[in-house]
C-alpha cells in the first residue's frame, strides 16, 4: 500500500494540501458544496492549530473528520460557524465559503451566521429551562411564531430527534431533568429546530453510553437527508458507520479526504492506513 | 427535501432583526461598563470630596496636624494624634489576639474536625462573622466591661502590671472601658471574619502535598507547619492585613467602650478614641469651620491608611490565587 | 535490625508532644470561639427578649424621661432604608458584575474595577458616611432618608458585584458556547442563559448583601440621622434601628437602654435570619 502516492495523480491530496477532488466527479454529477475550506491557518496566539486546509463539504451528506487527539478536528469544526470569534487571541486566515459567501472576512453578522450553521457539542448542554423552552428560544430569535405554530415546531423538532415520545408529557419539566442521552437528543432537535443548512457535530456521543449513541447514529442517518453534516469523532467505526466522506487529520494539517468506503478500505496514505488499522493513535 | 442556496440565505425579517440585535448587544456593553465604572467613580468621589473638605484644617494647622495632640473644640485647635493612636494601639491590640486564636480556628476547621461537626462549625464562624459591630459595642459595654473591670484588670495589673517597665501599661484605675477593653472587643469581632479567610485559604493547598508529608510520617501539626503555612503564606498575610484593614475602620465596636476621651496615655486601661469614634461622637454636633474641617482630616487620614492596607491584603490574596492556576 | 535508638525515641516523642500541644491549642481556640458566639447570642437574647412584645411593634420612640415607648418607627424607617438600598443596589450590582464577567477578561479597565471593588467591600463605613453627607446632606442642607439609602448603596454594591461576578464565572462556558451555536446575541446569552444558571447564586449574593446593610450603623449616622417620630417621609431624617440603638443604649434612661437590646435582637435576628436563608437557596439550587 505504500506506493498508492504515485499510482493515483488525479486523486491525489497532499499534506500541503493541493487542489481537492471529490470522487463524484468521475460521475460527472454536479456536486453543490454547503462549505469550501481554501487555504484555511489557524492560530491559538502564535501557534498554529490548523495548516493550510484545502476541503469542501458537500451538500445533503455527512461528512466525518478523524484523526488522534489534538489534530485539529475540533479547531476546524469550530472555524466553521467562527465560535472560535469568543475567544480573543485565536485567529483564522484563508477562506471559507458557505455557499459563495466568505464567512472569514469582517464585518459578518455572526449571530446570523451561527442560525445557519448549527453545532451540537460533546457534553449535553440544555438550558436552565422547560424542555419545550429550550427549543422555542433558538427559533424565537429570528422567527415570529404563533403559539400553535411554535407548538408544532417543538414537535416536529422533538420528531426529528426521536426524543417526543420521551418528552411529550413533560415539556414544561427542566430539560436538565432528562438523562444524558436525552439531554444530547435535546440539543439535537434545539439545533434542528431552527432549520439551518448546516449541523456541525462535535463528539457528540463521547459523552454517551453505547445505546444513547447508538440512537444518535440513527439519527444521524436521517437528517442527512434534509442537513449538511460535518461531524467530529475520535471513533473511528463511527465515522464508517454513519459518514459518506470522511478526512483525515494529523497535527493540523488534513493528511487525506476522500469517499468513506475509500478511505477504510484502500486509504491511499500510509499515514491513515495506519491510524485506521490502529497501528497508531 | 431538498436543500437549495436559497435555504443558506437569511430572510429579511431575520436580517431586521439581526440589526435590532447589534443596537441591543451595544447597549448592553455600555450600560454594564456604566454600572461597573460607577464603582471606580464612587470611589474618586470619596477621595475628592474628603480632600476637598479637609483641606481647610490641613492648610490652617499643615501636616503637624497628624503629630499634634492638642483636640480644643472651644477655641478651635485641633489635631490628629490621639485619634490616630487609638485606631493604631486598638486594631494592634485586636490583631495580637485574634490572628493566633483565628489560625487554631482555621487548623481545627480544616485538620481536626470531624467530617459531619465541619460545616456547621464552619457556618457558625461565618455566622458571628455577620453580627453586626453595634451587638460587640452593646456586648462590650454592657457585659464585657464591667467583667473585665472586676475580674480581669486586677489580675493584670497584679502580674504583668509588676514586670518592670510593662508597668505603666497597666497603671489607671479599673474602668473596664478603655483602650484595652477597646481592643479585646474588637478582637472577638475580627476574630471569625480573619478565621474564615485563613480557613479558605488553607482549603486551596492540594491534598495531594499533604498526603505526600503525611505519608513520610509527618504529624499533623508538622504538616501545618511545613506544608500547609509556607504554601498559604501570602493568603495568610492577606488574610491578617484584611482582618487589619476592617478593625482599622470599625466604629460601633470601638465607640462603645473606648472611653471617648481625647486623653493620650501610655496606659492601656485609660480611655482614649479612635479616629472612627471621634467621628461618631462628634460630627453631629460640629460646627463649620476648623472642628468639622478637622474631622474630615482624620476620616481622610482613616480611608488612606485603610486603603493601602487593603490594597495590599489584596495583592497578596490575589497571588495566592495565582499559585492556584485560578489566574494567569 | 529494627530497634529504635534511644536518641530516635526522644526526637519522636517531642515532636509527638509538638503535635499535641499544638492541635490541642487549635480545638481550644474553636472553643473559644463557640463560648463567644453563644455568650452573645445569649446575652442578647435574654437582655433583648424582655424588651420584646406587641409595644415594641406599635409605639414609635419614646422621649427622653417618658415611659414606654417602642421602634415602630425605627422599624418601619430601617425596612424603607434597607429596600430601597435593595432596589437600587440589586440592578447596579448585577449588571457590573454581568460586565466584569462577561467582558472583563479582555480589559484592563475590569482588572481594576474588580481590584478597587474588593477594598470598598471592605472600606470603613464611617468613611461612607463622611462622603454621602458632603456629598448630599451639606448640598441639600437638610438630612434625608434617601441620604441614608446612597450610603447603604455604596456599601451593598460591591457585595452584589463580587458575589454576581463570581456566580456568572462558575457557569461553564459551553452552555454560553451552546446559545451562541443558535445565533443568540451577546445580551441575550447573557440574560436569559447565564444569568438565569447562576441565578441562585445571585440571588445569595443579593440577600448577604441585605443582611450586611441591616446591620450598619455608621453610614446612617450623618445621613439619614434619626427621627424620634413616625414618619416615611425618605426626604427628611428617617429613623431607623441602628442609629436609635447607639442613642439609645448609652443613655441614662432605663427604658431606653432596654429598648435598645430590643433593637439589637431585632436587628441580630434579621442578619442571621437572612445570612441562614442566603445558605439555604444557594445550597438547594446545588443539590438539586
Amino acid at each position: 500500500m505504500s506506493n498508492m502516492k504515485s499510482m493515483f495523480d488525479l486523486n491525489q491530496i497532499d499534506s500541503q494540501g493541493g487542489k481537492v477532488e471529490t470522487t463524484n466527479q468521475q460521475s460527472g454529477q454536479a456536486v453543490i458544496n454547503a462549505l469550501e475550506v481554501r487555504n484555511l491557518n489557524f492560530y491559538y496566539g502564535s501557534f498554529q492549530g490548523l495548516k493550510d486546509i484545502n476541503l469542501d463539504i458537500e451538500q445533503g451528506k455527512v461528512t466525518a473528520f478523524i484523526g488522534p487527539s489534538g489534530c485539529g478536528k475540533s479547531t476546524l469544526l469550530r472555524t466553521l460557524n467562527r465560535m472560535y470569534d469568543l475567544y480573543p487571541g485565536q485567529r483564522a486566515e484563508g477562506e471559507i465559503n458557505f455557499y459563495g459567501q466568505n464567512i472569514l472576512e469582517p464585518g459578518q453578522d455572526l449571530n446570523l451566521l451561527r442560525s445557519r450553521i448549527g453545532m451540537v457539542f460533546q457534553k449535553p448542554t440544555p438550558f436552565p429551562m422547560s424542555i419545550y423552552e429550550n427549543i422555542a428560544f433558538g427559533v424565537r430569535l429570528y422567527e415570529k411564531l404563533s403559539r400553535s405554530e411554535m407548538d408544532e415546531r417543538v414537535e416536529w423538532a422533538l420528531n426529528k430527534a426521536a426524543l417526543w415520545n420521551e418528552a411529550k408529557d413533560k415539556l414544561n419539566q427542566s430539560g436538565l431533568s432528562l438523562s444524558g442521552g436525552q439531554q444530547q437528543r435535546l440539543c439535537i432537535a434545539r439545533g434542528v429546530a431552527v432549520k439551518p443548512s448546516v449541523m456541525l457535530l462535535d463528539e457528540p456521543t463521547s459523552a454517551l453510553d453505547p445505546i444513547s449513541t447508538g440512537k444518535i447514529e440513527e439519527l444521524i442517518n436521517e437528517l442527512k437527508h434534509e442537513y449538511t453534516i460535518a461531524i467530529v469523532t475520535h471513533n473511528m467505526q463511527q465515522a464508517a458507520r454513519v459518514s459518506d466522506y470522511t478526512a483525515y487529520m494529523y497535527l493540523g494539517s488534513l493528511v487525506e479526504y476522500g469517499k468513506t468506503d475509500e478511505i477504510f478500505i484502500k486509504p491511499k496514505r500510509k499515514e491513515t492506513e495506519d491510524y485506521i488499522t490502529g497501528r497508531f493513535g | 427535501m431538498d436543500i437549495t442556496q436559497s435555504h443558506s440565505a437569511p430572510t429579511p425579517q431575520a436580517l431586521k432583526i439581526a440589526k435590532l440585535q447589534r443596537v441591543q448587544d451595544f447597549l448592553f456593553y455600555a450600560v454594564t461598563q456604566f454600572f461597573a465604572l460607577s464603582v471606580l467613580i464612587a470611589l474618586m468621589g470619596i477621595l475628592i470630596s474628603l480632600i476637598m473638605n479637609a483641606w481647610p484644617a490641613l492648610r490652617s494647622f499643615g501636616p503637624g496636624f497628624f503629630f499634634s495632640t492638642e483636640w480644643d473644640v472651644v477655641n478651635g485647635e485641633f489635631g490628629g494624634l490621639i485619634a490616630i493612636y487609638g485606631t493604631v494601639i486598638t486594631s494592634l491590640i485586636a490583631l495580637l489576639i485574634a490572628v493566633p486564636l483565628s489560625f487554631g480556628i482555621a487548623v481545627f476547621l480544616t485538620e481536626l474536625c470531624p467530617g459531619p461537626l465541619r460545616r456547621p462549625l464552619g457556618t457558625a464562624v461565618e455566622l458571628l462573622a455577620a453580627v453586626p459591630s453595634i451587638i460587640y459595642g452593646m456586648f462590650g459595654l454592657f457585659i464585657f466591661a464591667p467583667l473585665f473591670a472586676e475580674y480581669v484588670q486586677p489580675v493584670l495589673a497584679a502580674t504583668l502590671g509588676q514586670v518592670p517597665g510593662l508597668g505603666i501599661l497597666f497603671s489607671g484605675a479599673f474602668n473596664g472601658i478603655g483602650v484595652l477593653c477597646a481592643g479585646l472587643i474588637l478582637a472577638m469581632m475580627i476574630l471569625p471574619f480573619i478565621a474564615s479567610v485563613m480557613r479558605d485559604v488553607f482549603e486551596i493547598v492540594p491534598p495531594v502535598l499533604k498526603e505526600s508529608a503525611y505519608g513520610i510520617g509527618c504529624t499533623t501539626w508538622e504538616v501545618v507547619k511545613n506544608v500547609v503555612l509556607p504554601y498559604t503564606k501570602a493568603g495568610v498575610i492577606g488574610g491578617v492585613m484584611l482582618g487589619l484593614g476592617r478593625a482599622l475602620g470599625e466604629t460601633m465596636a470601638v465607640t462603645f467602650v473606648i472611653g471617648n476621651a481625647h486623653r493620650l496615655s501610655p496606659s492601656l486601661f485609660s480611655p482614649g478614641t479612635s479616629i472612627a469614634s471621634t467621628l461618631a461622637n462628634e460630627f453631629g454636633e460640629a460646627e463649620a469651620g476648623n472642628h468639622l474641617s478637622s474631622l474630615f482630616a482624620l476620616g481622610l487620614a482613616l480611608f488612606i491608611i485603610t486603603f493601602v492596607v487593603l490594597a495590599c491584603a489584596k495583592w497578596m490574596l490575589n497571588n495566592m490565587e495565582k499559585k492556584q492556576g485560578l489566574k494567569t | 535490625m529494627n530497634t529504635i535508638t534511644n536518641v530516635d525515641q526522644s526526637i519522636f516523642s517531642k515532636r509527638k508532644r509538638a503535635n499535641k500541644i499544638g492541635l490541642t491549642l487549635s480545638m481550644g481556640a474553636m472553643l473559644l470561639g463557640m463560648i463567644f458566639l453563644f455568650w452573645i447570642l445569649s446575652v442578647l437574647l435574654f437582655k433583648g427578649f424582655s424588651a420584646i412584645d406587641l409595644n415594641l411593634f406599635i409605639h414609635s420612640t419614646p422621649a427622653p424621661g417618658s415611659e414606654g415607648g417602642g421602634l415602630a418607627n425605627a422599624i418601619v424607617g430601617s425596612l424603607l432604608l434597607v429596600g430601597t438600598c435593595t432596589f437600587f443596589s440589586t440592578p447596579i450590582g448585577v449588571l457590573a458584575g454581568l460586565y466584569l464577567s462577561e467582558y472583563g477578561d479582555r480589559s484592563r479597565v475590569a482588572a481594576i474595577t474588580r481590584f478597587v471593588t474588593d477594598i470598598m467591600l471592605s472600606a470603613p463605613s464611617i468613611v461612607i458616611g463622611l462622603f454621602v453627607y458632603a456629598f448630599i446632606v451639606a448640598q441639600a442642607k437638610h438630612f434625608s432618608g434617601w441620604a441614608g439609602t446612597i450610603a447603604l448603596a455604596l456599601i451593598a454594591i460591591p457585595v452584589v458585584v463580587r458575589t454576581t461576578e463570581n456566580m456568572l464565572r462558575l457557569v461553564p462556558g459551553s452552555l454560553r458556547e451552546a446559545a451562541y451555536a443558535l445565533g443568540t446575541p451577546k445580551w441575550k446569552v447573557a440574560f436569559k442563559v447565564t444569568l438565569r444558571a447562576a441565578q441562585s447564586g445571585v440571588m445569595t449574593g443579593i440577600l448577604l448583601a441585605l443582611a450586611r446593610v441591616s446591620g450598619e450603623t455608621a453610614p446612617l449616622l450623618f445621613t439619614a440621622l434619626n427621627n424620634q417620630f413616625f414618619s416615611t417621609n425618605m426626604n427628611a431624617p428617617m429613623a431607623n434601628l441602628p442609629v436609635v440603638i447607639f442613642q439609645f443604649a448609652m443613655s441614662p434612661y432605663d427604658n431606653w437602654v432596654e429598648l435598645a437590646w430590643g433593637g439589637a435582637l431585632l436587628i441580630t435576628f434579621a442578619v442571621l435570619g437572612l445570612n441562614i436563608l442566603a445558605r439555604v437557596v444557594f445550597r438547594e439550587k446545588v443539590q438539586g
